[in-house]
């Protein structure tokens, strides 16, 4: 017996429109499991009146007729999102006590659908990290463990909370956002799906910002159907997003064909780079046969800047960073430091930041703030921005071939262990998104899907890659690599 | 390219982050190892490229020139640490 919080929204939706459970039944199902969900700490901020109080509106809609897919879908909202009356912190300390007078675009979508939110979830401060370690509620816990292993394990990040609360089954769904893989590194550490959509398909008005020619909204689902279903609901035109586009959003869920014989799939010969683990090899080697027997043609491509991308993107993003976070001053919103005698206005900046910063953060504004000074800005983050245009000229060329998608991994292990990889070497860490960041430079969509489980059972996942604005075909590659796959494993119950 | 510790504690006031003096070395070291890592960009050749603005080529949206919003003072100070008859306080400042 399949117990609600289990359910998928395509599952939900069909039992809702059947009458056979209640909006209000779903999210005390949701409310429950998020209640005995301490230890992985995926849930920072519930909001179970709210909760409440939608679901039941939703109920009504229902009973009413016609509805949206979402309605009555109990959902979990990144941190990062902004939500009127409820604390949105980006997980930062600066933002302690931020509780917004607004709601963010795509949150108010997701309401207007019907959508149920349940709480806020933890994640990497300011989207700052890839294994939710840096975060003023703590870390976030995956709920996969390695077979006869109780290690506690990083969910990733910075989407870390959204990743661990779908996996964990403690929301049917929740969103995240992606500047350089955090819902696809999620998802994958997760055995979950995720979709980054094209730069410009969800508006980012309300949701604070790290990198904002990179920053994109997304949904972390159970499924690739569902990540088709709630991606409808929450992108669109903004007049208040100046970068949000405005062309139609077509019904992802109705691409899903399952048909893909004839499609060319482009395996990027520089995504197998030196030391790439076997298990990460042999799972993209799967991944490349399934496709193939699904009808696609598989078909060697070079993207020859691919090295180059991580670099430019720890150029670009904490260059936009240092600027984006400069409004953190103690000044409008958040918290301010207690002044000395005699400080003046540049200590009290000065003294906020840095007790209102996390260590990664104040890295990465520092490093933005050195590429963006004088005398380096050429040196640095023009040439980053220059090398950004070849990386997609890279992918249009491959594009321009007659490439419909990409297939490559996403991340070079499996989860690894909180704590495993060192604070002190920021490098180190940065090298988690080589397979990531790529895309987010182009702007072009990408969707993570879990392909199978590692020796210690742990899920590995592979990405595809798109054209832009085509989610709806890249959603339906996924869904053939989803069927093809067939994974179905679910973490144990531990917590 | 190797970030010494007064270029450190410069970085570090033009971002506005108080950073104590013990702890500029280790600073200067973390910066200098992600700078170093972006040394790799000088590889490519970027003569003639244009640096990427945008991922498709869009104009940008134009609109009336008209207020929208407003009048909300008490939501707009609603999050201050300190508010006072209207305003945002700060400390005095004196140029």
């Amino acid at each position: 017996m399949t117990m609600l919080n289990e359910l998928t929204i395509a599952e939900a939706r069909d039992l809702l429109r059947k009458g056979e459970t209640t909006a209000v039944d779903l999210t005390m199902a949701c409310l429950t499991a998020i209640d005995a969900s301490d230890p992985l700490n995926a849930f920072v901020h519930k909001t179970p009146d709210i909760a409440l109080e939608r679901a039941r509106a939703a109920d009504a809609r229902i009973a009413a007729g016609e509805v949206p897919a979402m309605c009555g879908i109990p959902v979990g909202i990144k941190d990062v999102y902004c939500t009127k009356g409820v604390l949105s912190q980006a997980a930062s300390n600066v933002l302690k006590g931020f509780r917004p007078e607004y709601e963010s675009t795509v949150t108010q979508q997701l309401a207007d659908a019907g959508a149920v939110m349940l709480g806020k979830l933890n994640m990497d401060e300011f989207a700052m990290g890839s294994s939710n370690e840096h975060s003023c509620y703590g870390r976030a816990v995956n709920p996969w463990r390695r077979s006869g292993d109780d290690t506690a394990l990083t969910p990733g990040g910075s989407s870390g909370g959204s990743a661990a609360a779908v996996a964990a089954d403690l929301c049917l769904a929740a969103t995240g956002t992606d500047t350089g893989g955090s819902i696809r590194q999620p998802a994958a550490f997760t055995g979950t799906v995720g979709i980054k959509p094209t730069y410009g398909r969800c508006s980012r008005w309300g949701v604070i910002a790290y990198a904002s020619s990179l920053d994109q909204a997304g949904p972390m689902t159970k499924s690739v159907r569902d990540a088709a279903i709630m991606l409808g609901a929450m992108a669109g035109h903004d007049p208040k997003d100046s970068t949000s586009a405005d062309i139609p959003v077509p019904d992802f869920e109705a691409m899903l064909t399952g048909d893909i014989r004839g499609k060319k799939i482009g395996i990027p010969r520089e995504y197998r780079i030196e030391g790439l683990p076997a298990e990460i090899a042999a799972i993209w080697d799967q991944g490349t046969a399934m496709l193939k027997d699904a009808g696609a043609e598989i078909v060697d491509i070079s993207l020859p800047h691919t090295k180059y991308a991580l670099p430019a993107y720890y150029v670009v993003a904490p260059a936009e960073a240092s600027s984006n976070l400069a409004r953190y001053d103690g000044v409008r919103y958040g918290h301010r430091a207690k002044l000395g005698q005699g400080d003046g206005i540049t200590e009290m900046y000065e003294k906020t930041r840095a007790e209102g910063f996390g260590h990664e953060v104040q890295r990465r504004v520092m490093i933005g703030t050195y590429v963006l000074s004088a005398g380096f800005y050429d040196a640095y983050y023009n040439r980053a921005r220059k090398v950004r245009a070849l990386i997609k000229r890279d992918f249009e060329n491959a594009f321009a071939d007659g490439i419909d998608a990409i297939l490559a991994p996403i991340s070079p292990s499996a989860a690894f262990g909180l704590g495993e990889v060192g604070d002190s070497d920021p490098v180190a860490m940065y090298l988690n998104d080589v397979f990531t960041v790529t895309l987010n430079l182009a702007g072009l969509p990408g969707v993570a899907v879990p392909v199978g489980l590692n020796a210690q059972g742990l899920p590995l996942g592979l990405q595809l890659i798109g054209r832009p604005w085509e989610e709806g075909d890249l959603l339906n590659h996924a869904y053939v690599l989803e069927q093809a796959a067939g994974f179905v494993s679910k973490p144990k119950k531990w917590w | 390219m190797s970030i010494d510790i007064d270029t450190a504690r410069k970085v570090a006031h033009l971002a506005r982050i108080a950073v104590k003096e013990e702890d500029l070395p280790a600073l200067a070291g973390e910066l200098s190892a992600v700078l170093n890592f972006m040394e790799e960009l000088n590889e490519v050749d970027v003569d003639g490229v244009e640096p990427m603005t945008s991922v498709t080529p869009m104009r940008l949206k134009r609109r009336e020139d008209v207020v929208t919003e407003g009048g909300m003072p008490e939501r707009i100070l609603a999050n201050a640490p300190d508010a006072r008859e209207g305003f945002f306080a700060v400390p005095k400042v004196v140029e």
